[in-house]
């Protein structure tokens, strides 16, 4: 069985968010990035169904900038077996991502797709929902658990107000929740070992994907901020305040 | 220019996130419709008929609704769309699972968490754990939007829409319901709670999480939320989360106790009207959004709120 990963290099997620002075974005310049922590959720729980013997192969995909590459070496330092970059330079939205992948996996067909339910940066928790319309193959979201067996996988959904268990037939996507697995750390030798694997480099152009933006961005800002209040000496002073506030 | 709102409900009561998705609607177009999908979901739509504003309610219902299977229900909206300019729908965990499909049918964007309708064609959203608001402009002919509630009042009621029955169309294979398991509780959803208590890490076990803020959420009336690191030692089910990843939550109160404040947390309770926090270090950065603060140790301070409560 192959599975997919595609992972996004985003701002590390302790970076401290900056917006910038024009409102044309998010500064970007000389911070830290990262695998989308999600992501790294969706590697480790492939590389899991690898050392099962249930996956015989993970490819991770990333569409970014050139520096994407560190986020497919992460995915191969993690388990993945090879990587495919689709570089550009451009921005872009859930929807022209989700077509990209659609041709990736035409072309790579693997088993089960295995991504984030959110990326960190974009918040929009929406590119494995569209994947799996394009390629109408089921879906299941939000997975904090997952078990592939006779060609299903039954995957337990974080939804409101608890838990949900489908059984998705493959080939299928799946999006991952915080805790689906805890990560593993990197060792120096799967650092190594991961520099030596394949990673190949594609553009937008060898799919044949229209990828311009549909969202016209006119400004990026900062939210209103809130200021510290006061720190009171006891509990009696706080029920006096919050009274006097309304909320009691 | 029509505009559907997708019903938030539990399959006996409507939710009130419901209402306040008709208002971003009505901001978008005067004719507003609301779809309610389930199954036994007649009262709901009663309910849902008695929005002011709405011009007609729209009822689906099948076994399959019932699940939220996500490919059925966007199958049934993206079907219904053809007769509307948007389609707006509350962001809860149910509405981001299909809104997106519905999208990518019509090769739209999604517009996703959205916090104020400018104008019909410009909207605002938070990025980066709302860190930042972005506004965003479309062209495109059909809007697809998921709602973030919080950041709208409810319409009133007061409203007498029709109620219209519609077929949801047949059932894709592909995906099976094995099972449910939902946590029960007579305490107010985190969604639409005045007060919400929520505990982090400090409380150090289920049993002592339940020891120290159910009955303080008990006697206040309040929802039970918690941080992701509660959540994920298990002290409280997933559910709780509030955060980026999580639950957006703004309470007229929100009591923070034992919790560091993480931007990740900080991103689904800063827009709480009243927010207080119990914490034993002066420096955790809870306090830089908190109202109020106590510097204290829980172990005394909850007992000493439960006294001064009365
Ligand atoms: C005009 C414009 C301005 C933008 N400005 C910025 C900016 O300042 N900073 C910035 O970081 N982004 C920017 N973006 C990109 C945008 O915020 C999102 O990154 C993009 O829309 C994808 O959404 P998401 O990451 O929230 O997707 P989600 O749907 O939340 O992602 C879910 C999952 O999809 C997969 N995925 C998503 N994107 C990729 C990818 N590229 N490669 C591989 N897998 C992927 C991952 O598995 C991820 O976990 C901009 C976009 C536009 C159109
Ligand atoms: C991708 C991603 C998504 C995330 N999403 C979320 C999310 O949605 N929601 C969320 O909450 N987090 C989220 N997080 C996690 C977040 O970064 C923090 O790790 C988490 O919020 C910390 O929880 P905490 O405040 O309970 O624990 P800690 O940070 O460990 O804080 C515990 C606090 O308790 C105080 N304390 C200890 N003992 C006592 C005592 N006896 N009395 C009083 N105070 C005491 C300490 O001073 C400390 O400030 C996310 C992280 C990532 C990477």
């Amino acid at each position: 069985m192959k599975i997919l990963v595609p992972v996004k290099r985003v701002l590390d997620y302790n970076v401290k968010v900056r917006v910038k002075s024009d409102q044309s974005g998010v500064d970007l310049a000389n911070v830290k990035m990262s695998m989308n922590p999600f992501d790294e959720i969706a590697v480790e729980e492939a590389t899991r169904l690898k050392e099962k013997g249930v996956a015989t192969e993970i490819v991770a995909v990333s569409i970014g900038p050139a520096q994407a590459k560190d986020t497919i070496i992460t995915a191969l330092t993690i388990g993945a077996d090879r990587g495919i970059l689709i570089q550009t330079d451009q921005d872009v939205e859930p929807l022209a991502v989700a077509k990209l992948l659609k041709a990736v996996a035409e072309t790579e067909k693997p088993d089960l797709i295995i991504m984030g339910k959110q990326a960190i940066d974009g918040d929009n928790n929406a590119t494995g929902q569209m994947l799996s319309t394009l390629l109408d193959w089921p879906q299941a979201t939000f997975a904090s658990k997952v078990v592939v067996e006779n060609g299903e996988a039954q995957v337990t959904r974080e939804v409101d107000g608890g838990l949900q268990t489908l059984g998705v037939k493959l080939p299928a996507v799946i999006t991952t929740d915080l805790r689906l697995n805890e990560p593993r750390y990197a060792s120096l030798p799967n650092i190594m070992k991961a520099k030596k694997k394949p990673l190949e480099t594609k553009t937008v152009a060898d799919y044949g994907v229209d990828v311009t933006p549909r969202l016209k961005v006119l400004k990026v800002t900062e939210p209103p901020k809130r200021s510290a209040g006061k720190k009171l000496a006891d509990a009696a002073e706080l029920v006096a305040n919050l009274k006097s506030a309304g909320v009691l | 220019m029509a505009a559907l709102v997708i019903a938030d409900h539990d399959g006996a009561h409507l939710r009130d996130t419901t209402h306040k998705t008709v208002t971003a609607a009505l901001a978008l177009s005067s004719d507003v419709d609301v779809l309610v999908y389930g199954e036994g979901v007649k009262t709901v739509a009663e309910a849902a008929s008695k929005i002011a504003g709405v011009r007609k309610v729209l009822v689906a219902e099948s076994a399959d609704l019932k699940q939220d299977i996500a490919e059925d229900v966007a199958a049934l909206i993206t079907g219904l769309a053809v007769n509307y300019d948007a389609v707006a729908i509350p962001a809860s965990a149910s509405g981001k699972n299909f809104a997106p499909r519905i999208a990518a049918a019509l090769d739209v964007s999604l517009l996703s968490d959205v916090i104020e309708v400018v104008d019909g064609s410009t909207f605002v959203r938070p990025i980066y754990a709302g860190n930042a608001l972005e506004t965003v402009q479309t062209s495109e002919a059909k809007k697809v939007l998921t709602v973030r509630t919080t950041a709208f009042k409810a319409a009133a009621e007061g409203g007498s829409a029709s109620v219209e029955t519609v077929t949801a169309p047949a059932t894709k294979a592909g995906t099976r319901f094995i099972s449910e398991e939902k946590v029960t509780s007579d305490r107010p959803e985190l969604g639409a709670a005045k007060i919400i208590v929520s505990g982090g890490r400090a409380l150090g076990s289920k049993e002592e999480f339940d020891a120290v803020i159910d009955p303080l959420a008990d006697k206040l009336g309040a929802a039970v939320g918690a941080s992701r690191a509660a959540v994920d030692a298990g002290y409280a089910p997933n559910d709780y989360q509030v955060g980026q990843t999580g639950k957006v939550v703004a309470p007229e109160l929100y009591i923070a106790v034992g919790i560091s404040g993480a931007i990740q947390h900080l991103a689904g309770m800063k827009d709480s009207k009243v927010i207080v926090a119990i914490n034993k270090d002066p420096e955790a950065p809870i306090f830089s959004v908190a109202d109020y603060g106590l510097v204290a140790d829980y172990k005394t301070a909850i007992p000493d709120l439960m006294k001064a409560l009365g």
